[in-house]
């Protein structure tokens, strides 16, 4: 069971670590940007462009952690209802 | 009430009818299907009315779908294609349209995000695939596409590394197009979903501060709600632009 609560808090750990540093990507990517359109205001339509098409990168990589801690969520709720930890045998008997 | 319940009502796939079933796998009719279908036959007949209506109003309506498909032609397939690109301008307008209304369908309500099925974003992924490698075998030949799967002018010792980089880069490219767009419709709906259960939680110790909170949780959720509707719009653009941008580092490498 404590393996398991264990389990959880990896996965609210891992969370939080990466969408900050999601955030702090796409934070230092609009700051460029608008850097960038406040020299120079003619460029403003092509930096925007650019803008988005690199906020949407860093945000799918953020959302990859997403979809990864899901599954990490879910494959502990199944374990949970099984009531032992879902790993194959072979990696406990490695440890004992 | 049990948030999980709840969320996987809502966000996975409900099977109305099984049909039939080849080796192991199963192929239901269901309502992530009945939505493409509905979807992709509602944008052929409206958009082959609008294009020889004649009334005021089909006119309105050509000016504004016009919009989308003059910006898809003029900032995405021509800037990005190259001088080959009008041949895939179909492909790309489908493609765009067609993530863009399956997008959309899951804010209306008794509708369903068809993009919201990892299934559906993957096999727009590997129609993406398939167009980088054919489309670049069609332009250059197999053995200059084989060739220039490598960038140019490195040295010799580190070629065959580059190679198991530049496919497993190929592969992991179609990959993260897949993961974005799903993750990006689904999380929206866990949000939203997850707001409404902030009622229910609430009114676990009290009903009345459960009410209390309900006006509340609604407003967060159409807030989230209209800024799904921009994720919608910026992911079929992001889906489309990624995909001009692989097929066309495909067809002209340079």
């Amino acid at each position: 069971m404590l393996n398991i609560g264990l389990g959880y808090i990896g996965v609210g750990i891992a969370i939080g670590v990466g969408l900050f540093g999601a955030a702090l990507g796409i934070g230092k990517l609009a700051s460029a940007a608008l850097e960038g359109t406040a020299r120079q205001p003619e460029a403003a339509g092509s930096l925007q462009t650019l803008m988005i098409i690199a906020a949407a990168l860093i945000e799918g990589l953020g959302l990859f952690a997403l979809v990864i801690a899901f599954l990490a969520v879910a494959t502990l709720n199944k374990s949970l209802q099984t009531g032992e930890p879902a790993a194959p045998a072979s990696v406990e008997a490695a440890h004992r | 009430m049990n948030f999980d319940e709840v969320v996987s009502h809502h966000v996975l796939d409900h099977t109305i009818r099984p049909l039939f079933a080849v080796g192991g796998i199963r192929f239901n009719l269901t309502k992530h299907l009945l939505m493409m279908w509905g979807l992709g036959a509602a944008l052929l007949i409206a958009v082959s009315l609008l294009a020889r209506g004649r009334s005021k109003a089909a006119g309105l309506a050509r000016m504004a779908v016009e919009m989308a498909v003059l910006f898809i032609r003029n900032d995405i397939v021509d800037p990005i294609l190259g001088h080959g690109g009008r041949a895939y301008l179909h492909y790309f307008l489908t493609l765009f349209f067609f993530i863009l209304l399956c997008n959309l369908g899951g804010l209306v309500p008794f509708g369903a995000t068809a993009t919201g099925n990892i299934a559906v974003t993957a096999a727009l992924a590997s129609c993406t695939f398939g167009l980088i490698v054919l489309g670049g075998i069609r332009a250059q030949g197999l053995l200059s596409f084989l060739k220039h799967i490598i960038p140019g002018g490195l040295p010799w010792a580190i070629v065959p590394i580059m190679v198991v980089v530049e496919v497993a880069g190929l592969f992991a490219k179609c990959i993260a197009l897949t993961i974005r767009l799903f993750a990006n419709m689904i999380a929206g709906h866990i949000v939203a979903l997850g707001f409404l259960s902030l009622i229910f939680t609430f009114a676990a110790s009290s009903r009345l501060v459960g009410l209390a909170v309900a006006p509340f949780s609604v407003l967060l959720v159409v807030f989230v709600n209209a800024l799904e509707i921009l994720v919608c719009l910026l992911q079929a653009y992001i889906f489309t632009v990624l995909t001009a941008v692989f097929v066309g580092g495909a067809l002209h490498p340079h």
